[in-house]
């Protein structure tokens, strides 16, 4: 027999456990949020892939020129590669970070662990996400690129280090959104400006001054793209760079999740 | 047998913040920051020290006037907002229908919006597809069923959700006027299926405006208001607290002291059933029975009584005359005539044509509440349909 207490101030945890215990509704969040998300449009799921597409070519087309990569990538695979990785982040927060208010009305009337909602927004993403696996396939068997595979550990812990980088700012950003409308225009700049301070669509050696490069690691992502090129193409990664990139995206991990369990109580209250 | 809710003086504590808006502005934080008492914020007890106990199997019914804290203590049963104060231990699955059709999605089709709703009300996937065709069936809507909800009419949609709702099974099941919903008929549905969840041993909370729900429903009731529990018990005597809280119980009228020079006065007014057993409750399906008793002191003229109903807003309904003959007069309002409302009896007796004798204004309030007619869907609407059932029919 469950017995529990409902009590003003819970000890706190991140919950974990009982969203495992809820994992089968974070699937039908997130299932529906797909099937929403595509089923108007006539193209579908082809969005998920045209975005990075069109993003490439005009990256390609504006920064050719100035930008000089290692000679075996060529740039188009190179923007790609970091921009499907990218798009999980950028869609991922955006997603996220409205999905408390865009849900009030179930939160203000049913009972579930909130952290369902922020997280279903990002699975979304990387639903987007593991569409275009096959388009980067076609890219690399086009200019006969072959994976690293010594480097193939690189792979899970690039993805594993988006989903929580992912997480922890979404999350956050979430939980802002419920309590102060502001986030909402704060998220599409933030993003923007993001991309640029990302080594998404320049390599990071772009960057001449070492503490500038330093600085732009503590964007969590831009390890996991880094970890995940040096798995398609071999180009080695920075190392310093990478674990400052991981250590961030711990952080940030854990200070979204604990601001969110720290607030949600209050959520139906505000939403 | 220990009790499967043990609520232990629950308080909540609500901020009225005085923007109009319910949310936090980052200015509004920042200016705050500088303006030290600036903002003046006023607390307000939703819920004040509430404690009670419920065993399992009990249904019990929870009425109140609005703000009354009722929706609040769901709320809090329901871990949607915590307790200020106080603890609640549960031994048992709560399932809360604070409404029908939360995260129904006009995108997604009727299959597909069934197993979304039911799986954020708590069932497993398994679960739903084991009593898919029976919750279908129950809301009466297979043949729309891959269509999108969007093409649904309102109703339907309705349905659909209380079905989904009605084949849920926790032990604790809190319900909030979720019979608010669709038809006459399928209301009784709902009603019945609620009843027969009761009898399967579930615990029921329900909220309700409708004492004859209520009624039906709940052996045992708790009173609430302004937060605080004012009475708890047996349905019918929690009833007739309400009633008489809400000024409705006994008000009867009775007027011992003649005026000097007054012929005739009105001695005493109240309300009852055919029976003449005094009440103030009634049904849409009970005839209103009006007992006047006038005192006579000259009998010379020739005099009338004129009753006027008035409803909620103090607008006559309509009158009925007599001619004074004898000191005792019953008027009799026949069933499905005045609808769900509030309503008080102004009352005149006069020497023909007009020469007022004794008047009396806004006495023996008494209630209708509707019980199954086709304007009930309506009630808890902004609407105001009117105060009596049309004596219509439609020509073909």
């Amino acid at each position: 027999m469950i017995e529990y207490e409902i009590r003003p101030e819970r000890k706190f945890s991140f919950g974990f456990a009982e969203l495992r215990r809820h994992s089968e509704l974070l699937y039908f969040f997130t299932w529906r949020d797909i099937k929403v998300k595509y089923k108007q449009a006539a193209l579908g799921v082809l969005w998920a892939i045209f975005q990075p597409l069109l993003m490439m070519v005009i990256f390609s087309f504006a920064f050719r020129r100035f930008i000089t990569i290692n000679d075996t990538v060529p740039y188009p695979f190179f923007a790609f590669s970091g921009l499907i990785l990218w798009s999980v982040f950028s869609s991922g927060i955006t997603g996220s970070g409205n999905s408390m208010v865009q849900n009030a009305n179930i939160i203000k009337k049913i009972y579930f662990p909130r952290l369902i909602i922020p997280f279903s927004a990002i699975l979304v993403a990387v639903f987007d996400f593991l569409m275009t696996l096959p388009v980067l396939a076609a890219m690399m068997i086009y200019y006969g690129i072959s994976p690293e595979w010594s480097n193939s550990w690189m792979l899970p812990v690039a993805l594993l280090q988006t989903l929580l980088a992912t997480l922890g700012p979404g999350c956050l950003l979430a939980a802002l959104n419920v309590k102060y409308r502001d986030f909402r225009y704060i998220v599409p700049f933030l993003v923007q400006f993001l991309l640029f301070a990302t080594p998404v669509i320049y390599p990071e050696n772009q960057i001449s001054q070492r503490w500038i490069q330093e600085l732009l690691a503590v964007n969590p992502v831009s390890g996991a793209i880094s970890l995940f090129r040096a798995f398609l193409t071999g180009v080695a990664p920075d190392p310093v760079l990478c674990t400052i990139s991981a250590v961030s995206t711990v952080i940030f991990f854990f200070a979204g999740i604990y601001y969110f369990r720290k607030t949600e109580s209050y959520f139906a209250d505000l939403a | 047998m220990k009790p499967i809710l043990e609520i232990k003086s629950v308080t909540k504590k609500f901020r009225l913040l005085h923007e109009q808006q319910p949310y936090l502005s980052l200015r509004d934080s920042l200016m705050k920051l500088f303006k030290r008492n600036g903002s003046t914020q006023e607390e307000f007890l939703a819920l004040d020290n509430v404690s009670f106990n419920v065993m399992p199997g009990d249904s019990i019914g929870i009425i109140g006037k609005n703000g009354a804290g009722k929706s609040t203590l769901l709320k809090v049963l329901s871990q949607i907002t915590p307790p200020s104060e106080g603890r609640i231990i549960v031994r048992g699955r709560i399932a809360s229908l604070l409404e029908v059709g939360t995260g129904f999605h006009l995108e997604l089709t009727g299959r597909e919006n069934v197993y979304f709703n039911g799986s954020i009300l708590g069932m497993k996937r398994a679960e739903i597809t084991r009593k898919f065709d029976e919750i279908v069936d129950f809301s009466g809507t297979e043949k729309f069923l891959d269509t999108p909800l969007k093409h649904f009419s309102t109703g339907m949609q309705l349905r659909l959700a209380f079905s989904v709702a009605a084949f849920l099974d926790p032990e604790i099941l809190v319900i909030d006027e979720v019979l608010a919903v669709g038809d006459a008929e399928f209301q009784k549905k709902c009603l019945g299926k609620m009843e027969d969840i009761g009898r399967t041993g579930r615990t029921i909370l329900f909220v309700s405006h409708n004492m004859g729900s209520v009624a039906q429903l709940c052996p045992k009731s708790i009173l609430l208001e302004k937060g605080r529990i004012l009475s708890e018990g047996r349905t019918e005597q929690v009833i007739d607290k309400y009633i008489h809280e809400s000024r409705l119980s006994g008000d009867t009228y009775s007027n011992a002291e003649p005026h000097p020079g007054q012929d005739i006065r009105i001695a005493s007014v109240f309300l009852s059933d055919p029976e003449g057993n005094q009440k103030n409750y009634f049904t849409t399906k009970e005839p209103v029975i009006l007992n006047f008793r006038l005192a006579i002191m000259h009998h010379e003229e020739e005099y009338s009584l004129f009753v006027t109903i008035l409803n909620k807003f103090k607008n006559p309904v309509f009158t009925a005359e007599t001619k004074i003959t004898g000191e005792e007069y019953r008027l009799k309002i026949h069933d499905n005539f005045l609808t769900d409302g509030i309503y008080s009896i102004a009352a005149v007796v006069h020497i023909v044509p007009y020469k007022r004798s004794d008047a009396v204004n806004d006495i023996c309030t008494f209630q209708v509440s509707d019980q199954d007619s086709a304007m009930m869907i309506y009630n808890n609407s902004n609407y105001f349909y009117g105060s009596v059932f049309g004596n219509y029919s439609w020509l073909d």
